[in-house]
């Protein structure tokens, strides 16, 4: 005698619903999963075109391309070994340069700034890291270059002379010396902010251990955090180093872009990167494209290197940490 | 008699432990003052092309074209237009394939499968922009010429990695149960990822992909291979042409001897510098206050 009640169709709107959030599921997980694909891809195709490009020339030269010091356009005689060299002491110095004076800012970011100082610092230090590598370069070509050559060089040459670094005085602004300072410059924000963010992560009960265990403030740096953030801090190094590596812009325009084989820092020099940059528009043969491309593979090899080195660290060292 | 046997105990410090005072102090001075020497070297590197462009700045340079080699005057306006149409391209490409692989990495993939993801993001972060630039190079310019879009698509390859990392990072942010909350109400995953946990991240997630505009707009190596060095001196706006880049002309203007065009480089890159920190600073600072509420959730 009620009046029955309408049953709403709830097995109609059910399975509505079921398809189309059975569409909306698998295309959601799918396009997501080509995007995935297309990263793989990109670093894929990357990898063997780059190869690809350099056969004709890996083919020619074969491995000894590493360890051949000619780059000879009218003989279509190449090899690598001057900007190999070139590349790995510039940046090796650069990050010798770099690394304390970055971890230092980050210690005094994160220990002993006041307040005040170390949020603007801190902001000034972040800001540094994103400025353009070109812009950097202008200012080395332009105001860095003129005092390497009349002010730091003399100097240098007059007082470390004696050391095969700063056996000459530069003749120009554009020398491996001015590259070196370029690049620290660039690395040290990219290293200190990083290592202001380690210093942080450090739990703050076993820094007050170490300090009311009588510890002063340097032994607890010391003992308890570098320990603490050793492997963060290597793999932060080892990123500037990475970046350092594979500037091409900043460096060619500071750093004359003739190849010597020579530990004297006021020389000129040309790196992995610099040489690619300078060279590709001007390649006589295809024979020298290729061998460019051939440097574009061992540059990208050493930097996957120095990436997975960070990367390898960084794992053993959080794994390090869960235990 | 009381206290005739008993040596009073001094408070002041005495032989090592003198000693360890003393280093800590040492230590201490020496952190600050290389604190201080390097970030007076930087602050001096930024403020010196911050005046140097201020003073080679003018109307001109916004409205005016560049010159040809040896006429005098001009501006960047073909390369402002040109940088912000082939940037523009390349966060069309890469910010939806940057947040749907994010997406699958974070909501979608098994352990082993965001494993492979994140390490091939992780690898591509670390390919140097000119290695980006000779394989945009080998890829597309070979054979048929320099265009625009092709300089958007390397520049899109460096911008990828930023743009998913950062939004992985957002994702797992996001509290698990507001996507436990989403299912027990019966709805569905995709409508959970798309209208529950989007909505949270995509502030930051935005701020993300700032962060990757702006590495984007001071990139030169990818460009360099891609649209030209020789640069169009006229407003290009077709991006299937060779345009100029605000990176490029100061590449080029920093190089040249005419100390008129070594000006223009300066104003040029106090145009991009501004432009680059603008955008970084306000990402940076947004960033860091969403994080602080995403995280008192």
């Amino acid at each position: 005698m009620d009046a029955p009640i309408a049953k709403p169709p709830l097995d109609r709107l059910a399975s509505r619903r079921g398809l189309r959030d059975r569409l909306g599921d698998s295309s959601l997980r799918w396009i997501s999963a080509l995007a995935a694909v297309g990263v793989i891809t990109v670093i894929a195709l990357i990898i063997y075109e780059v190869i690809d490009q350099a056969r004709p020339s890996i083919r020619t030269f074969g491995i000894s391309f590493v360890w051949h010091r000619t780059w000879n356009a009218v003989t279509d005689q190449y090899g690598a070994l001057d900007f190999l060299v070139a590349t790995l002491y510039v940046t090796g110095l650069a990050v010798l340069l770099a690394a304390p004076v970055a971890i230092a800012i980050g210690l005094y970011l994160s220990e002993l700034a006041p307040g005040g100082v170390r949020g603007v610092v801190g902001s000034l230090v972040e800001m540094l890291a994103a400025i353009p590598s070109v812009v950097l370069g202008l200012w080395g070509i332009l105001v860095l270059g003129p005092v390497v050559h009349n002010e730091f060089g003399p100097w240098l040459n007059d007082v470390l002379g004696w050391t095969p670094f700063f056996a000459t005085r530069p003749i120009s602004g554009s020398t491996m010396f001015t590259a070196v300072l370029v690049l620290a410059i660039m690395i040290v924000p990219i290293t200190a902010a990083i290592s202001r963010d380690l210093f942080l992560q450090v739990p703050p009960d076993i820094k007050e251990g170490a300090i009311g265990l009588g510890l002063t403030r340097w032994e607890m740096v010391r003992g308890v955090m570098l320990p603490y953030t050793r492997g963060g801090l290597i793999s932060a190094v080892l990123l500037g180093a990475g970046r350092a590596l594979g500037e091409a812009i900043a460096v060619t325009q500071v750093i004359g872009t003739t190849a010597h084989l020579t530990a004297n820092l006021f020389e000129t020099g040309d790196t992995l990167a610099s040489r690619i940059a300078a060279q590709y528009q001007a390649a006589a043969s295809n024979l020298q494209v290729a061998s460019l491309f051939y440097l574009g593979v061992i540059l990208l090899a050493i930097s996957l290197i120095v990436n997975f080195a960070a990367l390898l660290i960084v794992r053993r060292y959080d794994i390090a940490q869960r235990v | 008699m009381e206290a005739s046997g008993v040596v009073p105990i001094s408070l002041k410090s005495s032989g090592r432990s003198r000693r360890r005072q003393r280093t800590n102090y040492v230590a201490q001075g020496a952190s600050v003052f290389a604190a201080f020497l390097a970030i007076g070297v930087l602050a001096l590197v930024v403020i010196s092309v911050l005046v140097r462009g201020l003073k080679a700045i003018n109307l001109d340079l916004f409205t005016k074209n560049q010159v040809t080699f040896g006429e005098t005057g001009g501006g960047i306006a073909n390369g402002l237009v040109g940088t912000a149409i082939i940037v523009a391209i390349a966060t069309a490409i890469a910010l939806p394939v940057g947040i749907f692989a994010a997406i699958y990495v974070a909501e979608f993939a098994g352990s082993r499968a965001s494993r492979v993801v994140r390490l091939a993001l992780d690898v591509l972060n670390g390919v140097p922009s000119i290695v980006v630039g000779i394989f945009a190079y080998a890829l597309l310019v070979v054979g048929s010429g320099y265009a625009a879009w092709k300089a958007s698509v390397a520049l899109a390859i460096v911008m990828l990695p930023l743009v998913a990392r950062s939004t992985i990072e957002v994702l797992r942010l996001v509290s698990d149960s507001l996507r436990y909350g989403s299912y027990a109400l019966g709805i569905s995953k995709w409508r959970t990822v798309l209208f529950v946990v989007m909505p949270s991240a995509i502030g930051s997630i935005m701020t993300g992909a700032t962060l990757a505009v702006a590495r984007a707009a001071g990139e030169t190596a990818p460009l360099l291979f891609t649209t030209s060095i020789f640069l169009p001196n006229q407003v290009v706006t077709d991006p299937s042409h060779a345009m100029a880049a605000v990176p490029l002309l100061i590449l080029f203007d920093s190089e040249s001897p005419d100390p008129s065009l070594n000006n223009q480089a300066w104003a040029a890159a106090f145009v991009l510098m501004f432009f680059v920190l603008v955008l970084s600073l306000s990402a940076r600072y947004v960033l860091a206050r969403r994080e602080r509420k995403l995280r008192a959730r």
